[in-house]
């Protein structure tokens, strides 16, 4: 059984705790959990899937498989990788309703907006927008079927 | 030689922790810090002197006029300008050069004229000039830059012409600190019959400026960049340059006399000052210039220029960074690049240390553009920074490219 999004939270939580809020091991830290997410296609790099509202390049993919939602991502820099790839590995192969019931308060937990500044807070709420917007989407079929 | 740890005691902000170490300032090309005295200087003024200036007969307005004029007339020595009345206070670097976008653009420039900028201008030195032209149905030529960030002195002898009415140019490059030859390029220009602005901005405080020596007809700088409060700037223009322009914008101040039927014009510098400016800011911008001359510009110069050389060479012995421009005269300003880490990722590793640097493009669009990068990570100095701060700066992007 895959761990519940809290229990994964919780995991996160713990393993920022042992960085002991040194910037450079966080951010180090944060970019080499980028570095483990599974590369996106170089066809799915495309303006459409441009998360908006990052200052870097952010591409995300959604997809619907068995009433789960998947999620690929990339970005062109290493550290708003790492920080796609933390909410990919709390709310992938989620249902949409299991995403959109979730709170996610390890973001404040682990201090994040400390970590990485307010212009790229904004670019993290962005990514956490779209992730609920596809989830919504994805209900939404899933209650209205495909018109 | 200069005593820079005294130096550092003047300026208090320099003395923290950022993010648990202690704070290498090198961001100075965007803006530097202030010396207690220019700090102390605004806060005497609100305290003590605070009044409009100019038109009052009251004691505080006469403090408050006189240390105004006192910081025009020290502002025109710093640059060797004839007379203190070729000093107008505008907001910045900007304002002044937008001023003379529209005042010299919708009185001089016809359709057909052309104006002449570079390819490593500042945005704040490219768009006025888009808009003036584009308005006027003048044309804009851009003189091209080598790969290692000179201009193309050959490209600009063939672009000047008698149509040629405006050279618009930075003296140093604030992302490749480039210094470009200003008394030759204004000779060319003027033997073309056509006037020249310099963006002064990056180098008024690191470089000998002599307005005279150069024989520019305007020149523009920010005091924010050389020590003194944001909102004030300096733009100079020759006597001769100023009274033929028309008045930027209209109001209190450049007037002489307001009739419904005409109104005219007070004369320079007040023609260009409408309003109310920034008077404490004004004030405080002296101590800025004082601090300056006492060290020394030559002083100055040589110790950020040894910063400048260790950076710069030490960067190029790093294995997987590579420098974006590589001027032979260049002053103050590194670019450079990781192979392997993406600019943000090295601004924001250098920041966990506590190494302030800049990323982005810098606003130089086009320049970014002619190198065909996103932007670059920037180093810029100023004469509180020090040897172990760049060999501490070094160690660290070492540690960043290599990981
Ligand atoms: C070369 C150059 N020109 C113009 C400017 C604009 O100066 P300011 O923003 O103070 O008007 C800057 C500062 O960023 C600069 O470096």
């Amino acid at each position: 059984m895959k761990p519940a999004i809290n229990e994964i939270q919780d995991e996160i939580i713990e393993e920022f705790s042992l960085l002991e809020n040194d910037m450079e091991s966080t951010i180090f830290y944060i970019m080499e959990m980028g570095g483990k997410l599974p590369p996106l296609d170089e066809k799915y790099k495309v303006e459409e899937n441009i998360v908006k509202g990052c200052q870097s390049k952010v591409w995300l993919v959604s997809s619907f498989e068995d009433g789960k939602v998947i999620f690929k991502a990339d970005s062109n820099t290493d550290i708003t990788k790492g920080l796609i790839s933390l909410l990919i590995r709390v709310w992938n192969e989620r249902t949409p309703e299991e995403i959109l019931h979730s709170e996610l308060y390890f973001v404040e937990r682990i201090g994040m907006r400390k970590v990485i500044g307010s212009q790229r807070s904004n670019g993290f709420s962005s990514m956490i927008k779209q992730m609920k917007l596809y989830a919504l989407a994805f209900q939404n079929i899933q209650h209205h079927g495909r018109e | 030689m200069i005593d820079i740890p005294a130096i550092r005691e003047q300026f208090p902000v320099l003395h923290q922790e950022v993010n648990g170490h202690p704070l290498v300032y090198f961001d100075n090309a965007a803006t530097t810090q202030k010396p207690q005295r220019v700090i102390d200087a605004l806060l005497h003024y609100y305290r003590f002197d605070n009044s409009n200036i100019h038109r009052g007969v009251h004691t505080l307005a006469d403090r408050a006029t006189d240390g105004f004029e006192q910081t025009r007339e020290l502002a025109a020595k710093f640059i060797n300008a004839a007379e203190k009345e070729e000093v107008i206070f505008t907001k910045g670097t900007t304002e002044g050069i937008n001023l003379v976008a529209h005042s010299f653009g919708r009185s001089m420039l016809h359709p057909g004229d052309e104006v002449i900028i570079s390819a490593m201008e500042h945005h704040s030195n490219i768009v006025p000039w888009q808009m003036i032209c584009e308005e006027r149905g003048a044309l804009l030529k851009v003189i091209p830059v080598t790969e290692n960030g000179e201009l193309i002195l050959e490209e600009y002898a063939r672009q000047l012409g008698p149509k040629t009415k405006m050279v618009a140019l930075v003296h140093v490059s604030n992302t490749l600190g480039t210094v470009n030859p200003v008394r030759k390029i204004t000779e060319m220009a003027h033997q073309a019959g056509a006037k020249v602005l310099i963006d002064a901005a990056q180098s008024v405080g690191h470089l000998p400026v002599d307005v005279q020596e150069i024989d520019c007809d305007f020149l523009v700088f920010s005091a924010h960049k050389i020590y003194g409060p944001t909102g004030v700037g300096v733009l100079y223009g020759k006597r001769a340059e100023l009274e033929a322009l028309p008045p930027y914008q209209g109001g209190g101040s450049m007037i002489r006399d307001v009739r419904f039927e005409k109104t005219t014009y007070n004369d320079i510098p007040y023609k260009f000052e409408a309003g109310t400016p920034t008077i404490g800011e004004v004030i405080a911008f002296k101590p800025a210039i004082e601090f300056i001359n006492e060290l020394g510009k030559p002083a100055i110069h040589s110790h950020e220029d040894e910063l400048f050389r260790q950076a710069r060479e030490g960067l190029q012995s790093i294995p997987g960074v590579r420098l974006v421009g590589q001027a032979a005269e260049a002053s103050g300003i590194v670019s450079f690049l990781l192979e392997k880490t993406h600019l943000f990722d090295t601004g924001m590793l250098l920041d966990a240390r506590g190494i302030a640097i800049r990323t982005g493009h810098h606003c130089t669009q086009p320049l970014m553009e002619r190198f065909g990068i996103e932007g670059t990570c920037r180093a810029s100095f100023a004469v509180y920074n020090t040897k172990e701060e760049v060999d501490y700066f070094l160690e660290s992007v070492e540690k960043i490219a290599t990981r």
